[in-house]
């Protein structure tokens, strides 16, 4: 397949403006004549469908939750970059673009990332206009902070819930289009497969999770703002719900998947305690502004971590990489803290985790400044762990929070099917093989409120759509096969439950497709996945019916794609 | 239909027993274990609401031993954990029970009427692309602190469930009185309070009468001041004739 990024010409800095100049506008009286159907209500979806149903289109939107704002980017803690340059502390649209680049390793598309650090101001500004309540300075004006990867301040933030307070700013918009009955919502809703005629993306399928019917629907162009798929590892600080397979079933209808191998391993979560744990917690990234990461010298030091002495610490990323410190970007982090480990030099009862030391920030700033910082991060590690960070260092350790790599888009947000778009963290274009902190937030949005509002605009203008009826073969025979899927994985009644084989899958990924990697244990993945897939379709036990709310159905569908995705992620791994 | 009613309204507990349960656990993934343990001797697991189990997504809608979220302060469901109970403990597991959440399934409810309550003026009406430059809106730090604690609210639905009346004003003023702290909510205060009120009434949640049990199981900790606001901002509302 010739793959055509449709990146426009010029220089970087004039890309975005010669792209909006030159393409095809829809008439405002004609934008109402088309179906837009967006998938996911998270930071994407959710601005994607308002901004869209105030340009005047008829906007279907899909969630597999009871309720748009639950969508996961409502768990983002730390904050969103932008270029604003308040601080006076050298920022522009270029060092953004060149941090942004640079953290992901050199992996992304330049001409996405350039958009992407021109738009951030911006989006700062429509949040704000929203009522996002940003922390703000005593004068009045919004306050900033650091994140890994960059050595300025651009981060903005509201409190440790900057995902929440984005999140609920974009559902109120949508929740005005719905409103002004320009946005049909439709909750508890699975998108099971995507709707390919004359080669253009032109509905979905849906499974309403509350009566199990296989619901049509048909537009103009679907828009899959569906999120990443950390939890093929099982445990990842993604949610419960958070899964691959809207985006899984678009790869099989013709989509390509790009970089699936580039998953985010986050360095500051609370370390696994158990086999009952089902999801990891993270501690934000803003900790590392004032928090500092050491482990013993010694290997195998059982002492309490307040009894070792300054001399007998290591704190190895301040020795190891001095001009960033603390704040490096995330894989830096992430690796150190496994090096370490690896050495005996792990704490806690599985020796599976590093210090995060806040007695000097505290010695220095009081108490108070700390708890004001990040009051609602310290209470979470202490509700989890049973033990108070104010006195003894946290114990952290890296976990699957995000994944670099999705569906291939080209400047466009375009899959390689024609009218399929993807944003957000579902598509792969920004990040490279590393996102930095505070991206996801910026590009979850600017894809939603600025980019997919021109995009799309040329794809309807420079199209003709026929009539589409949901009676017709494509929408049948897709109906079909999910119903026998349906009917199979009830019909199996194996002894193994989802979960056992979710998890099982979690190993082999974690252990082999994880952050370290070698031709071996790569081959030695791909084969028990495979295995795995067989077992599964023949000892799976799914309880329940498919006429009503039955989760365990829903997540036997999902583990199913998780194992077919696992297998394309540790095959990809050699190239 | 109407057996289907009946069943609703009877409904029924049944008694479970977890098999190697222990104290790092949270409570929702006792209920994992148990849901394995039921589905591995051929029973019907049982359901309920969760997602991203940090106390962030709003999920969560049971409520535990009587209280909405279980006796953790400031806490959801999902962050309670187990090293609160003794070995041998019997939990009392309950669904959100309200009239404006009617019941899905086992401990799985109908939260819908909150987004309509939103729907109905829980906004800034701005479309995008007109905004000023964010530092161009002053705001003092402590009205935007005071702002953000009320804008915390994951819409869980707690404080329907504890309210006596079964009614949702801490929720519905919490959005309220976020925005009419800020400067950029005035342009629609007195349109929004209406409406949402209105709108709570249309769901079947009941009036507040100052029990306060809201404020006592909030996850976020968000203050009955917020129903003082809302009820100002109406009062307001109603002398302008909006």
């Amino acid at each position: 397949m010739n793959l055509d990024s449709k990146i426009p010409s010029g220089r970087l800095q004039d890309k975005w403006d010669n792209y909006k100049n030159n393409i095809k506008l829809v008439n405002p009286n004609n934008k109402r004549k088309h179906a837009i159907i967006v998938v996911g209500t998270g930071l994407a979806g959710a601005s994607a469908s308002a901004s869209l149903a105030e340009l005047g289109y008829n906007v279907k939107t899909f969630t597999i939750l009871d309720s748009p704002r639950r969508a996961h980017s409502i768990a983002a803690q730390g904050g969103i970059n932008a270029a604003k340059n308040y601080p006076n502390d050298g920022d522009s649209i270029w060092r953004l673009f060149y941090d942004t680049i640079k953290g992901g390793d050199y992996r992304s598309r330049e001409a996405n990332v350039y958009r992407l650090a021109q738009i951030s101001s911006n989006i700062i500004d429509h949040c704000v206009a929203q009522g996002v309540p940003f922390a703000r300075e005593y004068g009045g004006l919004l306050d900033n902070r650091s994140f890994g990867g960059a050595q300025l301040s651009r981060t903005f933030y509201a409190r440790g819930q900057t995902g929440q307070q984005l999140l609920l700013g974009a559902y109120s918009s949508l929740m005005r289009q719905v409103e002004l009955k320009k946005v049909t919502l439709f909750n508890r809703r699975e998108m099971l497969d995507l709707i390919v005629i004359d080669g253009k993306a032109r509905g979905i399928l849906t499974r309403n999770l509350v009566t199990g019917e296989l619901e049509r629907h048909v537009g103009d162009a679907v828009l899959l703002c569906t999120g990443g798929y950390g939890n093929v590892f099982y445990l990842s600080t993604n949610a419960k719900n958070s899964n691959a397979t809207a985006a899984w079933r678009c790869h099989k209808k013709g989509a390509l998947f790009a970089n699936p191998c580039y998953t985010q391993i986050h360095p500051t979560c609370i370390p696994v305690s158990g086999d009952y744990q089902s999801k990891l917690t993270l501690m934000s990234e803003s900790l590392r502004n004032d928090g500092r990461v050491w482990v013993p010298k010694k290997p195998n030091d059982k002492r309490h971590p307040n009894e070792i002495p300054e001399d007998e610490r290591d704190y190895y990323l301040e020795r190891k990489y001095p001009s960033f410190g603390n704040l490096v970007p995330r894989d830096i982090a992430s690796r150190n803290a496994k090096q370490v480990c690896d050495e005996g030099r792990g704490v806690g009862d599985t020796g599976l985790a590093v210090y995060l030391d806040f007695a000097d920030a505290i010695k220095r700033l009081g108490k108070d400044v700390i708890k004001a910082r990040y009051g609602n991060l310290f209470d979470m590690y202490e509700r989890i762990t049973g033990e108070n960070p104010y006195e003894v260092p946290m114990r952290i350790y890296p976990a699957v929070h995000y994944t670099m790599g999705g569906l291939w888009v080209d400047y466009e947000l375009m899959s390689t099917i024609p009218g399929l778009f993807v944003l957000g963290e579902a598509n792969f274009s920004d990040h490279g093989a590393n996102r930095l902190g505070a991206s996801a937030l910026m590009q979850g949005l600017a894809d939603g409120y600025f980019i997919i509002p021109y995009t799309l605009g040329n794809y309807i203008a420079s199209n003709t759509f026929n009539k589409v009826d949901t009676n017709s073969d494509e929408f049948k025979i897709s109906e079909e096969n999910i119903r026998r899927e349906v009917k199979k994985l009830l019909s199996i009644k194996g002894k193994k439950t989802v979960l056992d084989f979710h998890r099982e899958l979690g190993h082999i990924m974690w252990d082999y497709v994880g952050m370290s990697r070698n031709k071996q244990g790569l081959e030695k993945a791909i084969k028990d996945i495979q295995s795995l897939k067989e077992e599964f379709w023949n000892n799976v036990y799914v309880p329940g019916d498919d006429n009503n709310l039955n989760k365990y159905l829903e997540f036997a569908g999902r583990v199913a794609d998780f194992i077919e995705l696992g297998e394309l992620m540790a095959k990809r791994c050699f190239t | 239909m109407a057996d289907k009613n009946l069943l609703q309204i009877h409904g029924k507990f049944v008694d479970y027993t977890v098999e190697n349960a222990n104290s790092h656990m949270s409570f929702l993934e006792l209920l994992d274990l148990l849901n394995e343990q039921l589905i591995k001797k051929g029973e019907e697991p049982v359901e309920f609401d969760n997602d991203c189990r940090e106390g962030i997504c709003g999920s969560c809608s049971m409520v535990i031993n009587g209280i909405p979220h279980g006796p953790t302060k400031e806490s959801a469901t999902c962050q309670l954990h187990m090293r609160h109970y003794n070995d041998g403990d019997t939990i009392i597991v309950e669904p959100f029970r309200a009239k404006g959440f009617p019941i899905i399934k086992d401990l799985v409810v109908d939260r819908s009427a909150f987004d309509r309550i939103i729907q109905a003026g829980g906004y800034n009406s701005v479309n995008v692309g007109s905004a000023p430059d964010a530092n161009s809106i002053l705001i003092p730090k402590d009205k935007a602190d005071m702002a953000f604690d009320f804008a915390a609210c994951i819409g869980c639905g707690a404080c329907v469930a504890a309210c006596p009346n079964s009614s949702a004003s801490l929720f519905t003023a919490a959005k309220i009185s976020q925005l009419s702290l800020l400067p950029q909510g005035h342009p629609e205060r007195y349109r929004r309070v209406i409406r949402m009120v209105e709108q709570m009434e249309k769901e079947g949640f009941g009036d507040c009468s100052n029990h306060g049990e809201c404020e006592a199981v909030c996850p976020k900790g968000i203050s009955i001041d917020a129903i003082s606001i809302m009820r100002r901002e109406y009062f307001k509302a109603m002398l302008k004739n909006v």
